[in-house]
C-alpha cells in the first residue's frame, strides 16, 4: 500500500529525519491558513498517490497567503493519472545548492534489501543509473544481522561523498533504511534530498510503500496516521475485472483466487502455486506472450471457485485461450482444479480442448485430473515440462490461432 | 448440472434412518440432504466430491458415487 507523500513524510518526521516545514490542507482557505503558519515563500504540492505532479501542473509556488490560497484551488481541480488529490501539501520553499536520492527496496535477485543511493537527485533515478552509473550506488543489507548506520555510510560515500557531508547524509540514510526494514516497507525512498546553502540537509519529497500484508502488523502507525481499514490504497483503483475477480474470491472462502490484476493481452492465466504465479507470469512474458491478466489460485479451491474465475478471466474481451499452469501442487487436487476449469470453459459457451492452451498443474491427484482432461481433449502435460516450457507452449498455440 | 460426478442411492437406504442421518453428516461437501424425509443428492454440490470414500464407508455398496469423465 501507498502513502501519499505527507504521510511518508511523517513517518520521516519521527524517524528523525530533517524537513521542511509542512501543513496539510484539504481545501484552499486551509492551504491559506496553512501559508501563513509556515511563512514566507510556500511550494504547494498535490497530495496523490502516482507520480507527474510536476508535469500534470499539480506542484505550484506561492509568495504569501492569498497567492497560496489561489494556488490550492487550482490544484485541487487537476486529476494525476486519473487521481483526485486528497489534499495540498503546504511547505516551505527551501533553495538548495544539490540534490540526493536515496532509496531502499527490495532486490528480488539478491533476496535482500538494497539501499540505492546518489549524488544526482531530483531526476529518474533510472536515466542516473543508466547514463551515470558512476552517480549511483547499491549497497545490499542483510535480512539477519541487526541493522548498523556503517551500511548506510558506505552507501554514501561509494559516491564520493565525504567530509562534512558524510554524517547528515549518513544518519538520513540509515534513518530511511530504519523504516523500510522496521515498517515492513517495499520501497522508502527520499527523492530528493536537499543541501541546502548552511550545509544541512533536508527531506524534500518522498514515496513509501507498505507490504499490503503488512497492514496489520503495522495497524497502530496507520491509525496514527489517520489510515482508516478500508482505504486500500493501491497504485491506481481497482478495475472492474479487478473487482469482479475480489468478489470471486470472497464469494467461496475455500482456496484463494488472490491478487486478480487486469493487463490488455489476450492470454488468459489461471496461475499459481508457491511463487508459480510470479514465475509463470514471467514465462509467459518471456516467450513473447501478451497476458491478460494476473491471479494467484491455490490452497485448493472449490470447483466453483475454479470454475468462477475461469469465467471471469473468459469473460475479458480480447482473451483468446487461457493458460491454467501452476507449480507442483500438494494441498491443492489437480484434478479439482481441472473440474473447475472445464466446467468453467463450458459454462462460459467454449470447447475446452480449443480454448485451454494448455494444463500444467502436476502433483497431488493428477492422474484423476489427466483422465478429466483426456476426455475434454485438453493438452496438458505433467511436471517434466518445466513451468517455462508450458509457458513457451502455451505462447505458440497463440501465434497459430 | 453435475458433469463429473454423479452418486447413485440404492432405494433400500430411505428406510435405515440412521445410515440417512450419518451420510448427511458425513459427506465433506454437503451432498447429501434430506427432502421431505427422503435421502437426496444436491446436485449444485456434486462436482465438488473429494472422493473421500466417506460415504461408501458409511453405507457400503448401498452407495455409489461414478466418474463421469471415467465411463
Ligand atoms: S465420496 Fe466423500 S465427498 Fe464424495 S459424496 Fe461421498 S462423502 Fe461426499
Amino acid at each position: 500500500m501507498r502513502l501519499y507523500e505527507f504521510e511518508a513524510k511523517e513517518v520521516l518526521r519521527r524517524a528523525r529525519v530533517p524537513l521542511p516545514k509542512s501543513v496539510m490542507a484539504r481545501t484552499a482557505d486551509e492551504a491559506a491558513a496553512a501559508a501563513t503558519e509556515v511563512g514566507g515563500p510556500v511550494v504547494l504540492k498535490s497530495q496523490v498517490l502516482s507520480g507527474g505532479r510536476m508535469k500534470a501542473g499539480a506542484i505550484k509556488f506561492a509568495d504569501d497567503a492569498a497567492a497560496a490560497k489561489a494556488a490550492a484551488a487550482e490544484i485541487l481541480t487537476i486529476t494525476v493519472s486519473g487521481q483526485t488529490p486528497t489534499g495540498v501539501l503546504v511547505e516551505e520553499r527551501r533553495e538548495v545548492v544539490q540534490e540526493y536520492y536515496a532509496a531502499v527496496t527490495w532486490d528480488g535477485r539478491a533476496k535482500r534489501p538494497v539501499i540505492i543511493f546518489s549524488d544526482m537527485g531530483g531526476i529518474d533515478i533510472e536515466e542516473v543509473a543508466e547514463q551515470h552509473p558512476e552517480h549511483l550506488s547499491r549497497t545490499h543489507i542483510s535480512n539477519l544481522a541487526p541493522l548498523s548506520d556503517y551500511q548506510a555510510k558506505v552507501a554514501v560515500s561509494r559516491v564520493g561523498v565525504t567530509g562534512n557531508d558524510l554524517g547528515p547524509l549518513t544518519r538520513i540514510v540509515a534513518a530511511l533504511t530504519r523504516v523500510f526494514v522496521e515498517r515492513d516497507m517495499t520501497l522508502a525512498e527520499i527523492n530528493p534530498i536537499g543541501k541546502l546553502a548552511d550545509g544541512s540537509f533536508v527531506a524534500l519529497d518522498s514515496h513509501m510503500d507498505m507490504e499490503q500484508e503488512a497492514r496489520g502488523q503495522h495497524a497502530d502507525l496507520l491509525r496514527s496516521l489517520g489510515i482508516p481499514d478500508e482505504d486500500t490504497r493501491m497504485a491506481r483503483p481497482p478495475t472492474e475485472f479487478e473487482i469482479a475477480g475480489a468478489k470471486v474470491n470472497d464469494a467461496d472462502t475455500r482456496g484463494i483466487a488472490g491478487n486478480i490484476t487486469e493487463f490488455d493481452g489476450n492470454l488468459g492465466l489461471i496461475i499459481g502455486a508457491g511463487g508459480g504465479s510470479l514465475t509463470l507470469f514471467d514465462a509467459v512474458q518471456s516467450a513473447g506472450g501478451n497476458p491478460a491478466n494476473y491471479c494467484e489460485i491455490g490452497g485448493n479451491p472449490s470447483v466453483a471457485k475454479a470454475a468462477a474465475l475461469t469465467k471471469l478471466v473468459l469473460s475479458k474481451p480480447g482473451v483468446e485461450k487461457i493458460a491454467v499452469m501452476m507449480n507442483v501442487v500438494s494441498n491443492t487436487r489437480a484434478d479439482m482444479m481441472a473440474r473447475g476449469i472445464v466446467k468453467g470453459v463450458i459454462e462460459a459457451g467454449f470447447d475446452p480442448a480449443e480454448k485451454i492452451a494448455i494444463f500444467r498443474i502436476p502433483g497431488s491427484w493428477e492422474d484423476e485430473g489427466f483422465a478429466i482432461l483426456r476426455k475434454y481433449g485438453v493438452e496438458f502435460v505433467d511436471r517434466s515440462v518445466s513451468m517455462h516450457e508450458a509457458a513457451a507452449r502455451a505462447v505458440a498455440k497463440m501465434a497459430t490461432t | 448440472m453435475a458433469m463429473f460426478i454423479r452418486v447413485d442411492i440404492d432405494e433400500a437406504v430411505q428406510g435405515d434412518e440412521a445410515l440417512k442421518k450419518n451420510l448427511v453428516e458425513a459427506c465433506p461437501v454437503d451432498i447429501f440432504a434430506l427432502d421431505g424425509g427422503r435421502i437426496v443428492t444436491v446436485d449444485a454440490n456434486l462436482d465438488e466430491c473429494t472422493l473421500c470414500d466417506l460415504c461408501i464407508q458409511a453405507a457400503g455398496d448401498r452407495v455409489k458415487v461414478v466418474k463421469l469423465y471415467r465411463d
